[in-house]
């Protein structure tokens, strides 16, 4: 190496420690199953070399790294997973005959020939950048850019403006129905009356004295369950739990047998409900 | 003669107009087209004799005409008048083709009286009389090849008439494309003759030929090149060796038709051109001799054939063509021979209309059976055909002092006399004249004897009957010209003398053997061999199915393998090399292409198989491409380190 | 050390960001892939600038940036209309254009 660009001790123990933690976070991308973590390990990785463009004498590059690439697309990759589905993961099977086989031979042979090529290549020796750099780096980027560049900034300034209306354009929905005004909310619901559905609002699910859950329906004046209070989600995954069952494991603490208070499970209920009965709760003690 | 000679388009007008009619007028003109057809030629015939009466009242020296018409066509250095050239070699052959044209057009009346299509026949014997006018009339080479072809056409359109069987079609196609050989020597002639006269008048290539106009004219080679391509021409239409093939064919015509080809127009043609283009032909001895040996040999070839013939047109045919064979011979033999040549033709156009038209009557008369040993006896049954073929017999066998007797004689004794002193030609094509004569006697009286002599060999199923009058009376006329044409116009050299204005007076030089013996012979020779003939088939008994017959009978039988041998040399190449272009077309030049587009058709529904639709797929093969040329560049790079 | 390091480094990482694409079938994983390697190249411009003495390769590191933010909005677009419509977000399961 000429005496044009001595790389420091600094610099050097900060590429030792950095690069093999890159190369690590590279390859959790090829090996995690969740999206989640390969966006995590690809964070790692963008934050890491905007680090070693600061340390490269780029520090306005470093900066945009971390702006960009780490704030922005990676936060825009984070909404997208939201979207799609957090725990989205890939299944194991290759669906593609060979493809595992032909990925990693050609990855393996990419980064041999690539490694081989800059090996074999000559370089001059390292400049570095404190002349050009004389006037700050961001000054002197600036210079070639809005200097030697300026058509390509403008060029790819359109390319910014059209690349998010295009994604407005690609995500946007058509509206197919009129769209819906709380008057036509209100006049539907008026209109479903007949079929039974309530006017009000849906009461609140179970609240008890020593259980107060999502997942406990509330109870009507007559004291029977209103299954609809509980949320339909919960419903749908089976997590609901029943009146009686609620009892049962009140007992269970208290010590009272209820169970055969005249709380029987009559026809038309879910089995271990008693609509007639009113669940008298007892008086909590202690 | 200048008062009159306003009519002789007439000539060609009256029978085009015929055609025209009879043509473009279709079934309308069907109940009285055919007598349209016969006034028409008759008309032209009437035109012919007044013409041919103002010649005789113009001094011979004046009897050539020139009648310009139009200007046809000027194109560049070629100027083509269109024009009538009348003298008294064209006078003969007007009056020939209208006069027994016309007998013919009379005979077809009856002949074809049951055939749907009658007006249409006359349309086209109307065109072929117009044609063949045209020709003879032409002043120019041009001309005369628009005549040429015209009469081409009309025997095409005549011979396959019957066309609805096919041999008489193939009959017809044979006709043709044998006569465009022909013609491709007529063209030839006359691009030569364009470009070493500058011109195709007759008026101007005829002085240049025989070098009276100065600065103007070719050298010997050029003029027999010429003359062999006229020659080339002349045995296309007059079916001389090697071009003879069709003739035989041509008798699946009608049997007018038959008539009309082989006595007044069509194979005349051939002569015509010969007799036409004599200054050229002694500006070329060597094409003269050609012309002799063509004539030679297809003499005695027609006369081969014609002895073991049992089809009584076929036989007829080969008649015909060793007839034409004397002609062609004596229009070989210079000025004398010229005059023999044309009244040979003259005679022959009577008689052997007569023949023909005979033959014509025995077909009618025996349900169109043609073979001659079904016949015999039929004498009694049919006597005007009988007592006319009987003289048209005596005629062609040249008996004195009946017509051929004048013409035929006068070309063997013009055989005999030495050309250039040399008498080896004089002894050889003499002798083959003679032979000729002993030969035709023999082979014409076996028609006859077989005919009308000897037992019938008929079925029952036949009844023999004459012809109606229509028939008969042609026959009766063609017969009187048989006896007495040639006798009237031979006395004195008249006819001779007539035709000097064309052909030149030439003196009659002196034969091998003397007049009177060489007479005597020749009447020897012919009655001795017919009365051979008459002992074989009128005497003895005539199988009904043919003897196998000798080797030189089984070959005549089959004329001499001539078909044989065109096709072998003529037809087996052109097929095979079509065969093997429409071979090497599918094989080479189809095959290359479709192979083509299966290879890349194959290679597509392989290839294809890699657009699975999976982009991690196409991914995998940007980046194998990648890692291609990064490797290659990186070995470059190590290499040129 | 010498500068060439980084350079390798970039390479290795292109060289796995490429085995991420065709190996990974969550589109948006494919899509990290994607980004992986433009970082990567980044980072071989930005090295070389500083070999070269000459601030013109940030330049280009930083266009590259622009239209891999560009790149990305619209790709993560096309995922999200795909998901839409075929509740998938593999990129296997959108193989209808096939021969």
């Amino acid at each position: 190496m000429t005496p044009g660009l001595e790389v420091s001790g600094g610099e050097t123990m900060l590429f030792w420690v950095l690069a093999p933690l890159m190369v690590l976070a590279a390859l959790g991308l090829l090996f995690v199953r969740r999206a989640v973590h390969a966006a995590m390990c690809l964070v790692f990785v963008m934050i890491s070399l905007a680090i070693m463009y600061v340390a490269q004498e780029a520090p306005f590059l470093g900066v945009v790294q971390v702006v960009v690439y780490t704030g922005a697309v990676m936060m825009l990759f984070l909404f997208v997973l939201m979207l799609v589905g957090v725990d989205a993961s890939d299944s194991l099977t290759e669906t593609i005959k060979g493809q595992r086989w032909i990925g990693v031979l050609l990855g393996l042979g990419f980064a041999v020939v690539l490694t081989g090529v800059v090996a074999q290549a000559t370089f001059q020796s390292p400049v570095g950048l404190e002349s050009a750099n004389a006037v700050t780096n961001p000054v002197a980027l600036a210079r070639v850019l809005f200097g030697d560049y300026v058509l390509a900034m403008e060029a790819v300034g359109v390319l910014l403006v059209t690349a998010a209306t295009g994604a407005l354009v690609l995500t946007h929905r058509r509206q197919l129905t009129t769209r819906r005004t709380q008057r036509t909310t209100a006049d539907a619901r008026v209109r479903a009356l007949t079929e039974g559905v309530s006017l009000t609002p849906l009461p609140a699910p179970g609240v008890y004295a020593q259980n107060n859950a999502m997942d406990t329906p509330a109870l009507d004046p007559a004291g029977r369950p209103v299954p609809e209070s509980v949320p339909r989600v919960l419903r749908i995954r089976g997590q609901e739990r029943s009146v009686t069952a609620l009892l049962d494991a009140e007992a269970a603490i208290v010590g009272t047998d209820t169970s055969g208070d005249a709380v029987g499970p009559p026809a038309g209920l879910p089995a271990g409900q008693d609509p007639d009965s009113t669940p008298t709760l007892p008086a909590r003690e202690a | 003669m200048e008062n009159v000679i306003g009519l002789a388009p007439w000539l060609v007008g009256f029978p085009l107009l015929g055609a025209a009619v009879l043509l473009l007028g279709g079934r309308a003109t069907d109940r009285w087209g055919h007598w349209l057809g016969v006034a028409a030629s008759t008309a032209a015939a009437v035109t012919g004799f007044v013409l041919l009466f103002a010649m005789i009242s113009t001094p011979a020296e004046e009897r050539v005409v020139d009648h310009h018409l139009w200007t046809w066509l000027s194109a560049g250095g070629l100027d083509v008048d269109l024009g009538v050239r009348l003298d008294p070699l064209s006078m003969t052959f007007v009056m020939l083709v209208t006069f027994v044209g016309t007998l013919i057009h009379v005979y077809s009346v009856a002949y074809m009286a049951h055939d749907p299509h009658r007006r249409r026949f006359f349309a086209y014997l109307n065109l072929f009389v117009a044609a063949m006018l045209t020709l003879v009339l032409a002043d120019s080479y041009l001309l005369l090849f628009v005549g040429w072809e015209g009469v081409g056409l009309a025997s095409y359109l005549l011979i396959g008439f019957w066309d609805h069987k096919r041999p008489n079609a193939v009959a017809a196609k044979k006709a043709f494309v044998m006569n465009r050989v022909g013609d491709m020597g007529l063209i030839a002639a006359m691009a030569l003759i364009f470009a070493n006269v500058g011109s195709v008048q007759f008026a101007d290539v005829l002085p240049a030929a025989a070098g009276e106009l100065s600065g103007v004219g070719a050298s010997t080679a050029t003029w027999t090149a010429v003359a062999l391509c006229l020659l080339l021409a002349a045995c296309g239409k007059s079916a001389q060796f090697p071009l003879q093939a069709w003739l035989g064919d041509a008798m699946a015509g009608p049997t007018p038709v038959s008539a009309l080809i082989h006595a007044a127009t069509m194979v005349t043609a051939g002569v015509y051109l010969m007799v036409r283009s004599a200054p050229i032909l002694e500006a070329a001895p060597t094409a003269q001799l050609v012309v002799v040996c063509v004539g030679a040999v297809t003499l005695i070839f027609g006369a081969v054939v014609g002895c073991a013939k049992d089809d009584i047109k076929k036989a007829l045919a080969a008649s015909t063509m060793s007839q034409i064979g004397y002609m062609m011979l004596a229009a070989g033999l210079g000025p004398v021979g010229y005059g023999f040549a044309i009244f040979h033709l003259l005679t022959h156009g009577f008689f052997k209309a007569g023949l023909f038209l005979g033959a014509g009557s025995v077909m009618h008369g025996m349900d169109d059976e043609v073979d001659m040993r079904r016949f015999g006896g039929l004498s009694r049954f049919l006597p005007v055909t009988w007592i006319t073929m009987g003289l048209g017999w005596l005629a062609i066998l040249g008996v004195f002092p009946f017509s051929g007797f004048w013409s035929k004689d006068g070309i063997i004794e013009t055989a005999f006399v030495p050309v250039d002193g040399q008498p080896w030609r004089a002894w050889l094509f003499g002798s083959v004249a003679l032979v000729g004569a002993a030969i035709t006697a023999f082979y014409m009286s076996r028609l006859f004897f077989m005919t009308f002599g000897g037992q019938r060999r008929w079925d029952d199923d036949h009844h023999p009957h004459e012809s109606p009058a229509l028939m008969t009376v042609p026959m009766i006329i063609l017969a009187i010209g048989s006896v007495a044409l040639g006798g009237l116009l031979a006395v004195g050299g008249t006819f001779t003398t007539w035709l000097e204005p064309v052909t030149g007076h030439a003196e009659h030089g002196e034969p091998v053997i003397p007049f009177w013996p060489l007479v005597i012979l020749t009447h020897v020779l012919v009655i001795g061999a017919a009365l051979l003939a008459f002992r074989q088939y009128a005497v003895s008994r005539v199988p009904v199915t043919a003897p196998r017959g000798s080797l030189l009978t089984r070959a005549a039988r089959r004329d001499l393998f001539q078909d044989a041998t065109n096709e072998t040399l003529v037809m087996l190449p052109g097929q095979v090399l079509t065969r093997s272009l429409v071979y090497g077309d599918k094989a080479v030049v189809d095959g290359g292409w479709l192979g083509l587009g299966a290879t890349v058709t194959q290679v597509g529904e392989k290839v294809r198989g890699m657009q699975n639709g999976y982009a991690r797929s196409y991914a995998a093969m940007i980046l194998t491409g990648v890692l291609v040329i990064a490797g290659v560049a990186g070995i470059a790079a190590a290499v040129s380190q | 050390m010498e500068i060439t390091n980084y350079a390798v480094l970039a390479c290795i990482l292109f060289a796995i960001g490429a085995t991420t694409v065709l190996l990974r079938r969550n589109a948006i994983v494919v899509f990290m892939g994607v980004e992986l390697m433009l970082n990567a190249t980044n980072l071989a411009f930005v090295t070389f600038a500083r070999v070269h003495g000459d601030v013109t390769g940030q330049v280009l590191a930083f266009f590259v940036m622009v239209v891999a933010a560009a790149e990305v909005v619209v790709g993560l677009a096309i995922i999200v209309t795909i998901f839409r419509t075929r509740r998938s977000a593999s990129v296997d399961d959108v193989n209808l254009l096939k021969g």
